[in-house]
């Protein structure tokens, strides 16, 4: 037996535990004399390390010796006697699909299932990746209610939903399990309101984020933060007790929660979890806002890429829905038609909309034209007005079950479009800026009511990191193993162009708030909106609980200057263009030598790269100068 | 026409202005500048062992992860010929360093493994550095280490080094020794080819807003050239070793006043990071006009000529001096 892992850290190897195991399987299988086989391992290693350098070289070999001073002999017993057993894959408490059918998928008999133990028509339940509880780390984040502020940072930067917030009346309390932990609400004035923090340990990836965004400090010790990781075994049973009363406690009402702030935003379920993206994802903390501020009416267009594999995952999807049963309904059709697709949703949803508006002035005096006028006439921005309506179509739909006839039935099939559909285009830089570039172009030219969320990865990422047209100047990927030597397209500007497009540039690790505010711009906008999301990577080669000081750098550089672009504000007589950053006050090469993929070329050839950074560093400031410009025109 | 040539750990140099480890060395263009701006010698930037493994490891990590865990792709980065993290790139800086100038290049290392030190001032020796400078920075936080733990550790690194290459090699040192001069004694005894006085260790600064420790890193100042001052008069003929003055250097008045002291060279960057490398020359002329108008006619002539064993009140460097200090200060103070 051997500890892999462990001996993988201390040799300096990370998490991987090739030579490791090669190493054990050579010192015990006895199919070469140990001696000689070692010598061939070391061999082995010289040879395929030697181009990585010496210190690779020396950690291997230290790997070598290490595994054979922990490689232990187990007796095998002559019966069981552990108690410790296997959770089942999924609770009892799951429904019966995922009892059924998702779970023997997980345990890799799918086969064994006949075709109709799948839906007919094509369409998949949402909301199954919560019963997976992975338990990939071993580390999770422990909260602090003493020292904790309620911001809501950290819950906003978790890529996998795993940190939630609601408050409660204090009489909740009553039930709560021992280990419950809880505080007064940061507000004035409700003093019999609780606040509390809940960790899905068994869904947590480890990545950090969390403490990394955490602004508050214990006033006795600096290290110690309102949010820490700490050993997952010493908690887990506390707080798998503590997660179910947590889902006890029901979801804050949508009407009290204060969508314009983060701290409020962070009261609203997301409706994006637990997915299968990278610890530390970049990409996922926008997808799970938009869920939290439209998920319940939400529509999405997905491209291929890493977001439609983690998105849709089978055999389970993060997309979730709430107690309601209502939640984003998602689908993925091909990398280069997504925009299209997206635009064909609209449509579908416009013309059932159309068809409904007809339907229901055709009926309403079977109706009552009261409630129809109100239905038809709604405004439906505010996230009040659409509760409002979901009640008004809750009250038509029942007037219309007590009616026989195919006019009623029709009404009733498209009835839900009446609330108003928030319609996503989701997708990579793979797809906006190069493979789907076409089809985008002509969706936001099409003026109609769709919002785009590109989450720039700057890479194909799904694929391994090959070069983009949203690749910059500069940076190593592959297919451009030299160092990019041209620039990074503005697909900000191109949109810009039309006059007509909603565009913001966002960053949530360098400003949360403005992320916050262009999602809700953009999907208030009545046509084509385009968010473009700085998504940090595995493919930067960072450490990726940096993720969000790198992209704070991005911004500060002037890299990535976060912009909001609302023709809506020419009516008012205002600049519609608005640079959201400052000017920059760091250089372009403090953010970009944080990461591999710049440093790589630095290392391999120094002279090259240095001309690359110039460049780079000259275009940031000639965008800089069009930016400064541009924002300080006229209305 | 004054002779401003000097020896620095038998290497013979034509004046005593030396470009110390800093960034000014992290390329070959900068190199060449410092030999152009009329550096007698340059010290290369620090190849610190404990980084070189960081960055190896953290280089070999970001580049692995997600490997061979996914379906659709193997891995994350291109794979590029003469990309290596290790001490690969500072040695070709040496060895491109040593085509490049004409002047001796020192090597400085800072190592953290028993094993790292030997072995890279081997590799550095094999790259054609004419000297090895030991940068021994060393904060010894744990309180079971005893000042005597300490200072055999130094000793221990200059040692194993010393029997190992065929060059020159110099230690660089704090002054939070006891007894400073036994531990320059010492160290002499051990082989030292020259000491380097002083190396500044950065002290971190506190970052309130955020309550977090942060990295603060200051140009030295001309203020700060009083502790190796008193000291190179101390050492000044104590020693085998030769004497580098490090710290402090603006004009040629710390130049002049080292040199007074002791040292054999004086070393800057600070100065060189403010003004550029054109400074040299400046400290150069600065330095022969001040020799010249005093009637020195070698930098031999003047070198220690007030050192402890030179000056006509050797207390000055010793306990007399605080207590005139203070006097001093004493009688400045207003009086009620």
């Amino acid at each position: 037996m051997i500890d892999a892992g462990e001996v993988a850290r201390r040799a300096g190897l990370g998490g991987r535990t090739n030579t490791i195991m090669q190493t054990c399987f050579f010192a015990i299988s006895g199919v070469l004399p140990r001696e000689a086989a070692l010598a061939k391992i070391r061999g082995a290693i010289e040879k395929s390390y030697a181009v990585k350098g010496r210190e690779v070289v020396r950690k291997n070999f230290e790997a070598v010796d290490l595994t054979l001073s922990s490689l232990a002999r187990v007796p095998v017993p002559e019966a069981v006697t552990s108690r410790r057993y296997r959770l089942p894959l999924v609770g009892d408490h799951a429904p019966p699909f995922v009892r059924e059918v998702t779970a023997r998928m997980m345990a890799g008999r799918g086969d064994e299932l006949p075709v109709s133990a799948f839906p007919v028509d094509g369409t998949y339940p949402s909301g199954t990746a919560r019963w997976e509880k992975r338990g990939i780390s071993r580390v999770v984040p422990v909260w602090e209610p003493d020292v904790c502020i309620q911001c809501g940072n950290c819950s906003l930067v978790c890529p996998h939903a795993v940190i939630r917030a609601k408050f409660y009346p204090d009489k909740r309390l009553e039930g709560a399990p021992a280990p419950w932990k809880s505080a007064p609400i940061d507000a004035r004035g409700f003093p019999e309101i609780r606040y509390s923090l809940q960790v899905y340990v068994d869904d947590c990836t480890g990545c950090a984020l969390c403490v990394e965004v955490c602004p508050a400090r214990d006033k006795q010790d600096s290290s110690r933060r309102a949010i820490n990781m700490a050993a997952k075994d010493p908690v887990v049973a506390a707080e798998r007790e503590n997660i179910q009363f947590f889902e006890s406690l029901p979801w804050n009402d949508r009407s009290r929660v204060d969508f314009s702030t983060v701290r409020g935003a962070q009261f609203l379920e997301p409706l994006f979890e637990f997915s299968g993206a990278c610890a530390g994802c970049g990409e996922t903390p926008y997808l799970k806002l938009a869920s939290q501020l439209f998920g319940d009416r939400m529509v999405t267009a997905n491209a291929t890429g890493c977001s439609s594999i983690y998105g849709g995952n089978l055999p389970t999807t993060p997309w979730a829905k709430n107690a309601a049963g209502r939640g984003p309904a998602w689908s993925n059709s091909l990398f280069e038609d997504n925009a299209e697709f997206g635009l064909g949703l609209r449509l579908a949803a416009d013309a059932h909309l159309e068809q409904a508006r007809g339907l229901a002035l055709e009926l309403q005096d079977l109706i009552g034209r009261e409630l129809v006028a109100e239905i038809l006439g709604a405004k439906q921005r505010l996230e009040s007005e659409l509760r409002a309506q979901r009640a008004r179509v809750d009250e038509l739909k029942k007037r219309l079950t007590a009616r026989a006839g195919p006019r009623p039935l029709a009404l009733l099939s498209v009835a839900d479009h009446l609330v108003r559909r928030s319609v996503w285009i989701v997708g990579g830089d793979g797809w906006a800026y190069d493979i789907g570039a076409g089809g985008l172009d002509h969706v936001l030219a099409s003026g109609r009511d769709v919002n785009v969320l590109v989450l720039d990865t700057e890479v194909y990422s799904n694929t391994g990191g090959q070069a983009s047209k949203a690749t910059p100047l500069a940076a190593v990927a592959k297919f451009s193993a030299g160092g990019k030597s041209t620039g990074k397209k503005d697909l900000a500007l191109q949109a810009i162009s039309y006059g007509d497009v909603y565009v913001a540039r966002v960053a949530f690790g360098a400003n949360p708030q403005q992320t916050l505010l262009a999602l809700r711009e953009a999907e208030a906008y009545p046509g084509p909106s385009l968010v473009i999301a700085y998504s940090h990577c595995i493919a930067h080669g960072i450490n990726m609980q940096h993720g969000l000081s790198q992209q704070s750098l991005a911004v500060s550089s002037g890299y990535w200057p976060l912009l909001r672009y609302n023709p809506a504000a020419r009516a008012s007589g205002e600049n519609p263009f608005s640079l959201d950053s400052g000017a920059p006050r760091t250089r372009f090469r403090e953010y970009a030598y944080n990461e591999l993929r710049y440093r790589m070329l630095q290392q391999a050839s120094p002279t090259h790269a240095e001309e690359l950074m110039k460049r780079a560093e000259e275009a940031v400031t000639r965008r800089w100068a069009t930016y400064a410009e541009m924002a300080g025109r006229g209305g | 026409m004054v002779d401003l040539s000097t020896r620095y750990m038998g290497l013979p140099l034509e004046h005593p202005l030396v470009a110390s480890a800093g960034p000014l060395t992290k390329e070959l263009d900068g190199i060449k500048r410092l030999e152009d701006g009329g550096a007698a010698a340059i010290v290369m930037f620090s190849l610190f062992e404990e980084q070189i493994r960081h960055e190896a490891a953290a280089a070999e990590h970001l580049s692995e992860v997600g490997s061979e865990s996914f379906a659709e792709s193997l891995s994350y980065f291109p794979s590029i010929g003469g990309f290596q993290v290790g001490p690969e790139r500072y040695l070709e800086l040496v060895r491109r360093a040593r085509e490049s100038v004409g002047v001796p290049i020192i090597a400085s290392l800072n190592g953290s493994s028993d094993d790292g030190w030997v072995e890279y001032a081997r590799l550095l020796c094999q790259a054609g550095a004419a000297a090895i400078e030991l940068n021994v920075y060393f904060v010894p936080a744990d309180p079971s280490l005893t000042g005597a733990n300490v200072e055999q550790r130094y000793l221990d690194i200059l040692g194993a080094v010393r029997s190992e290459v065929p060059v020159p090699v110099a230690i660089k040192l704090g002054p939070f020794f006891s007894s400073f001069a036994n531990m320059a004694k010492r160290l002499d005894d051990a082989g030292a080819d020259g000491l380097v006085l002083f190396n500044r260790f950065y002290q971190p600064d506190f970052d309130l807003e955020r309550r977090e420790v942060v990295p603060a890193l200051e140009l030295s100042t001309p203020r700060e050239a009083r502790l190796p001052l008193l000291w190179l008069g101390v050492l000044h003929g104590q020693l085998r070793a030769s004497l580098a003055a490090s710290t402090g250097v603006e004009s040629p008045v710390e130049v002049v006043k080292y040199l007074l002291a002791g040292a054999d060279v004086v070393m800057t960057t600070s100065s060189l990071l403010r003004h550029g490398a054109g400074h040299l020359a400046e400290l150069r002329a600065g330095l022969e006009t001040w020799l010249s108008a005093h009637d020195y006619a070698s930098v031999a002539q003047a070198r220690g000529s007030m050192s402890h064993r030179k000056v006509s009140d050797p207390t000055a460097f010793e306990r007399g001096n605080y207590v005139r200090a203070l006097e001093s200060y004493d009688s400045r103070r207003p009086s009620r």
